[in-house]
């Protein structure tokens, strides 16, 4: 008993040393993609292991909310899974903010369906379709006579956008649910036998009861898969992207320190145990004109 | 001076009662003065009498309403189908036949119900009632209407039934021994007499819970799916106002059009509730003179 209460002794007493010392550390905020977060999360732990004296503080939102966060400078990084809008970078300037880009990590946007749907590859042009709710059951591309339930994110999610953007070029069907996250998504189709979502690559990795669809670009095109490493490099997988970190200005001291780990082969191997893929040739120039690093 | 010290008690507790209608007065002066410039670019009546809210089109921006209102209404009066005779059957069971020791125990489990996060409630939304209701209706997903509906009644719950307990306990204790004395079952008494003479308590102890279930947010959030299509029954997902606000208030630019109008939505829901509200108090207060 006697021993058991001096241990607690020390522990509290080691527990007020940390506090003592975690007042001292210096602070990281990072805002913003739910695609991000548990990369991010898992970089900065690694690095904190590294380094005591820096406290990295991760949270989601959503692309659009770290943006914002940016802007009003209430986070030092912004995690987006997106481009800034043109629109975006304007207000961002007229607040004397000059926002930066890195590239982190390359993410394959993958398109999920149930385990039992037989489809298994669709072109981006059929993609567009069913999300625009234009095509409305499987048998119109090759599947089962089953209707299509569409998921998909909020309108605060950088993959919202991106994906709108790119592969429908017009507006989500209404009758699309709004999940809160990449996770919901996986859990929804993993459940629903007429389902099909969009997630990034990072989070059906190892997931079962879902299929990743194979996509070509256009009809006749080859199909790809954002599972392989090298159809997602090489751009052959036609929605890939780029998963970005906006600062405010060229980094400087801690957070410059932590980008550079972000980069290195150390950090980069971390971006491809989480399931997404170390960045190409093209955004590692990128990154040294954008911000130097 | 004990007079001063008297006077100044006196300015003092004046000062905290109208502090609240200062607040009150002021949202309202807020969401109306932060809503007006978005009616210079919507008109009012695409604002409320069209379906589709689409600020962030790809092809063009939409500022209807209507899907939303139908929504929250939806999810409201489901709730409400559900709360309203668990609610008043609970209460009655508590006023007139549950024995003290039960009731010592029952109502403050009833409080604890009423403490929950909603963030908490939405989690088993999504874990337990969505899947259920999935398989029940064998539908591909219940994150729907329904699953709202019945998470709200369990939020409105603790309201109905302590107000309505309040109101069937107040009912004078003339009444039921008449009752009984003219050969009246306990059951009778209850249904007929009791409740009945009790009935503009539990309409208010409704129109509370209402309340309530009109302004709940997180819950909804987590737990319709929040496909902005206007619905077509219990088991299609909805979006209501409030969780539209949320989830768009974080990433919009601040003083656009889009901005404004989510502080139209706000005013639209605060008329609401402020009728809802004031309705309930009504009736409350022309209860109390009738028993008298």
């Amino acid at each position: 008993m006697k021993k058991y209460r001096k241990s607690i002794a020390m522990a509290t007493l080691a527990l007020f040393a940390f506090s003592g010392m975690a007042g001292a550390r210096e602070m990281i905020q990072i805002k913003g993609s739910d695609t991000l977060i548990n990369l991010v999360q898992k970089l900065a732990e690694e690095y904190m292991e590294q380094k005591s004296g820096v406290a990295i503080a991760v949270t989601g939102g959503g692309s659009g909310t770290g943006i914002a966060a940016l802007m009003n400078k209430k986070t030092d990084i912004a995690n987006a899974s997106r481009l800034m809008k043109p629109k975006e970078v304007t207000r961002a300037m007229d607040r004397g903010i000059t926002p930066k880009r890195v590239v982190i990590a390359m993410d394959g946007l993958s398109v999920i369906v149930n385990g039992s749907n037989t489809v298994e590859g669709l072109t981006m042009d059929q993609i567009g379709k069913i999300f625009r709710g234009e095509v409305t059951n499987w048998s119109e591309v090759g599947g089962e006579d089953l209707p299509i339930t569409l998921y998909g994110r909020q309108s605060n999610s950088g993959t919202f956008v991106f994906f709108r953007d790119v592969v429908l070029k017009g507006d989500y069907a209404s009758a699309m649910r709004r999940m809160n996250g990449n996770s919901q998504i996986v859990e929804a189709v993993k459940a629903d036998k007429t389902g099909i979502g969009y997630v990034g690559v990072g989070y059906v990795k190892n997931a079962k009861g879902v299929n990743v669809l194979k996509v070509a670009a256009y009809a006749g095109a080859p199909y790809a898969s954002p599972l392989d490493s090298q159809d997602v490099k090489s751009g052959k997988y036609p929605i890939a992207r780029p998963l970005n970190q906006y600062l405010n200005g060229a980094p400087e001291g801690k957070v410059r320190d932590f980008i550079l780990f972000e980069l290195s082969p150390e950090g980069q191997r971390t971006v491809e145990e989480e399931g997404f893929f170390p960045i190409p040739k093209e955004y590692i120039e990128f990154n040294k004109k954008s911000v130097g690093l | 001076m004990s007079d001063l010290k008297e006077k100044a008690i006196h300015g003092l507790f004046m000062f905290n009662g109208l502090l609240v209608v200062i607040v009150l007065v002021g949202i309202f002066a807020l969401l109306v003065g932060t809503s007006i410039p978005a009616f210079r670019e919507i008109s009012l009546k695409e604002f409320l009498f069209t379906a589709r809210w689409n600020p962030t089109s790809y092809v063009r921006t939409q500022y209807g309403i209507g899907a939303m209102l139908v929504s929250t209404a939806m999810v409201t009066i489901g709730a409400l189908v559900i709360a309203f005779p668990l609610g008043i059957g609970t209460a009655a069971y508590l006023s007139d036949i549950a024995s003290p020791r039960v009731r010592e125990i029952a109502k403050p489990i009833i409080e604890i119900l009423a403490g929950i996060p909603s963030v908490v409630i939405g989690f088993l939304g999504i874990v337990l009632v969505g899947p259920a209701i999935a398989r029940l209706f064998n539908i591909p997903n219940g994150l729907n209407a329904l699953n709202g509906s019945f998470l709200l009644a369990i939020m409105a719950l603790p309201t109905i039934i302590s107000i309505s307990e309040d109101a069937l306990k107040s009912v004078p204790k003339s009444f039921t021994e008449a009752s009984l004395a003219l050969g009246s079952t306990h059951w009778q008494t209850i249904v007929k007499v009791k409740i009945p003479a009790a009935a503009s308590g539990i309409f208010a102890s409704c129109m509370l819970g209402m309340g309530r279930a009109i302004g709940e947010t997180m819950t909804v959030l987590m737990a319709t799916g929040c496909a902005p299509a206007m619905p077509h029954g219990f088991l299609d997902s909805v979006r209501t106002m409030t969780s539209t606000i949320a989830i768009e208030l974080g990433e919009v630019p601040y003083y656009t059009t889009h901005y404004y109008a989510l502080f139209g939505v706000g005013l639209v829901l605060f008329i609401i509730t402020f009728l809802v509200n004031m309705i309930s108090d009504i009736v409350l207060r022309k209860y109390q003179i009738k028993v008298r």
